[in-house]
């Protein structure tokens, strides 16, 4: 291909594993050979290498290292936490679960399973802004709520959701409250003590761990059912030997996370930024969606009027630039995205939309020359969208 | 040069990317999503499923190409299923190839083409595109491959689209392809060829037409060419020009669909003999060269891709019309194909029978 130029700017898709993070993991696969479980030497040091990972998780979450469930990643961590939590409830007959129309596909579609089982579900609308209204989520509980579902910060548009609000009032209804975090995770603080949630899911490949893995936090005294049932691993709430040498990645990436957290927030924001007044200055037509202060600060998404996202998407891989439409799922399909379309957006302004994310490893530079060439696409494919609609 | 290959998974168009790639130019490859994959009721067996999807994308990759899906579901249905269908309802047989190559590939697609900096649009179609210094003007031709031509689906292009388009494998034979692919280690190399209209991929197009129309299918009568009542049809759309089989008329000898008249909702069949036409109109022409000839010319003329072309006189009216007349009777002409005139190797246009 040889094109000079490789700039990412798709962290929340996933972020390169950090050095040390890929150190570990191979020494850990080299050396930490037992099974965690055995009663030997070799299982002891296993052991050792994931409690240690599961301390510096606890650590990044505020949490106690017992309330660490790890999983094969942020799906399985949200299908436990509200699998889980769902079957837990059944017996008491609160079988009602409160969520909102943006979150991610891995609580979506679970969601949807669980209606299919018996659940009712209600996905509540969130605004323009993004942000569910804490009155929104009081006027929808009822008696027969169990679980409430809201992610802490979004993927595409990047909106933080005043989590601790949202818990205290589902608390107040008698109802369990989860949170994906994984778009959080490393982004922003996030202590379970001071948000007060139950249960919280986050991945590691999105801070700089390796890709499947992943942990649901659940606190103290939270009545869970396994989803994964055999061994006892996990305190029995997640069966099967553990992925030593990935949980260790995991532990690595968590106590950078939180070592480096301030510090990557403020470059990311700085630069992301100078990203979005460059574009807005230089692109005609081009608007930020989701609320400008209450987000992750690495993350913006923005609307090109008259655009197919799918186009100025590959335009840009083409000029060495990797961003994204949304959700890196969603690539092939035509539907506008969900997330947007649930702040109230339109199909075309849906469809119109890019992700930019950025990480620790973004430079000044790169956002330059992001805003230097944009400009140009954009106007390309704008008179070439006019020329067809002509003719058609 | 930068170039966009329209990959759908299969032999040729994996062998047109790998050709311009050895050749040096920045390929890039782009494969249409064409229909919603995850409605089972209109997932594909041949062009441009899931597994088509996948293989193109398998192909990209081990040619070092950067490759994309792009999703023109919409344009799709809005050119090419939602005329199949109606072509079908109103009597009519039609060709969606035709509508997809210069809707789709040599339109939609060119003009992503455009909007990503791609001098020209390649595909794996059996034909060749030339341009004569003398005229200044591009020629198109029949495919090397004789028994795989392509270019009776091409007829409708304009000089414009044959400017930007490229087709490969138009100069190699079927074997020479699938060697290339052998030799590249393509997994597609030994992938069977695809005949049935994509999105029809059981090759039950009345029961695809069925579906898409509901009760606006009409019954009626099937008599023969005096008139007299021989038994009922289920729709038009289940029948074609030259069809015998499934018209449950009894008969001393075989009888064939003689034409379809939309208006009464009746089918006229009769004997073998009386199939036979030496004479047709078409509409919409292209003519290759861009004007139509003055005066009439020899021509040969095929009126389906599987026809063998044959000796006739085309004579250019106005409004992109013709007539044309065969110097023997042809069987089963059939409104709503096309008619597409050659000379020698070179294919003059074509238009769509009336």
């Amino acid at each position: 291909m040889g094109r000079t130029v490789r700039i990412y700017f798709d962290y929340n898709a996933t972020a390169p594993v950090l050095t040390d993070a890929a150190a570990e993991m191979a020494r850990a696969l080299r050396e930490d050979v037992g099974n965690p479980s055995s009663v030997h030497a070799f299982g002891q040091r296993a052991k050792a290498c994931v409690d240690d990972a599961r301390q510096a998780v606890a650590a990044l979450l505020d949490g106690e290292p017992s309330e660490v469930v790890f999983t094969a990643g942020g799906t399985e961590a949200d299908n436990l936490a509200l699998r889980g939590g769902a079957e837990a409830l059944a017996a008491s007959g609160r079988r009602r679960i409160v969520t909102t129309g943006i979150e991610h596909e891995a609580v979506l579609t679970t969601l949807k399973a669980l209606e299919r089982q018996g659940c009712s579900v209600v996905a509540l609308p969130v605004g323009e802004s993004g942000v569910l209204a804490p009155d929104a989520l009081e006027a929808a509980m009822t008696p027969d709520t169990g679980l409430v579902s809201v992610m802490f910060a979004n993927n595409e548009v990047g909106t933080i959701q005043p989590i601790a609000e949202l818990a205290a009032i589902a608390h107040r209804h008698r109802a369990l409250f989860h949170t994906d975090a994984v778009q959080a995770a490393g982004k922003i603080p996030v202590s379970v003590r001071a948000l007060g949630v139950d249960l919280l899911a986050i991945s590691g490949h999105k801070f700089g761990g390796p890709k499947g893995i992943g942990a649901l936090w659940i606190r103290r005294g939270v009545r869970l059912v396994s989803q994964m049932t055999g061994g006892r691993q996990e305190r029995n709430r997640r069966a099967g030997t553990e992925n030593v040498p990935a949980i260790a990645g995991l532990g690595v990436a968590a106590r950078a996370a939180r070592m480096h957290l301030d510090a990557h927030a403020a470059s990311a924001a700085a630069l992301r930024d100078r990203l979005e007044r460059g574009i807005l200055a230089n692109v005609p037509g081009s608007v930020v969606n989701g609320d400008p202060a209450r987000r992750v600060p690495n993350t913006s998404n923005i609307s090109f009027d008259g655009i197919e996202a799918e186009s100025l998407l590959i335009a840009l891989d083409l000029e060495g630039v990797a961003v994204s439409t949304g959700s890196a799922c969603s690539s092939g399909s035509l539907e506008p995205s969900h997330v947007l379309r649930a702040m109230g957006f339109s199909n075309t302004r849906s469809r119109n939309s890019l992700r930019f994310s950025l990480g620790p490893g973004s430079t000044a530079a790169e956002v330059d020359f992001v805003v230097g060439v944009l400009p140009n696409l954009v106007a390309k494919l704008r008179a070439l969208g006019r020329t067809a609609s002509a003719v058609s | 040069m930068r170039v966009v290959v329209a990959m759908s998974g299969g032999v040729d168009s994996s062998v047109a990317a790998s050709l311009l790639a050895e050749a040096g130019h920045d390929v890039i490859g782009l494969s249409m999503q064409l229909y919603d994959q995850r409605d089972p009721t209109e997932s594909f067996g041949s062009c441009c499923s899931l597994d088509d999807l996948y293989d193109a994308r398998r192909v990209a990759a081990a040619i070092g190409i950067p490759h994309y899906i792009v999703n023109f579901e919409e344009r799709f249905k809005a050119t090419v299923v939602d005329n199949f269908v109606s072509e079908y309802a109103a009597g009519r047989t039609p060709i969606p190839c035709v509508h997809c190559n210069a809707d789709m590939k040599f339109a939609t697609l060119a003009e992503r083409a455009a909007g990503f900096d791609a001098a020209a649009v390649a595909t794996g179609h059996y034909t060749r595109v030339e341009f004569d210094e003398e005229t200044r003007r591009f020629r198109l031709r029949r495919g090397v491959d004789r028994d795989k031509d392509q270019s009776y689906f091409l007829f409708s292009l304009t000089q414009d689209q044959l400017a930007h388009a490229l087709f490969p494998v138009g100069h190699l034979t079927k074997p020479e392809v699938r060697a290339h692919a052998e030799r590249h280690g393509l997994l597609v190399a030994g992938k069977p060829d695809s005949h049935e209209i994509c999105f029809v991929p059981d090759g039950d197009a009345a029961g695809y037409v069925e579906r898409r129309l509901g009760d606006r299918a009409r019954p009626g009568e099937i008599v023969d060419s005096g008139g007299r009542l021989l038994g009922q049809h289920r729709g038009l759309h289940r029948l074609t020009v030259g069809q015998r089989k499934g018209l449950g008329v009894s008969s001393s000898v075989p009888m064939y669909v003689l034409r379809l008249e939309p208006a009464a909702s009746r089918v006229v069949v009769g004997p073998r003999e009386e199939l036979g036409r030496r004479d047709l109109t078409a509409s919409r022409v292209n003519w290759i060269c861009g004007a139509a000839p003055d005066g009439p010319v020899r021509v040969t003329a095929r009126i389906r891709h599987r026809h063998q072309d044959a000796p006739a006189t085309v004579t250019a009216g106005g409004d992109a019309r013709i007539s044309l007349e065969f110097d023997e009777p042809q069987l089963a002409v059939t409104p709503g194909q096309a008619v597409v005139f050659y000379r020698g190797e070179e294919v003059l246009g074509g238009g769509w029978i009336d």
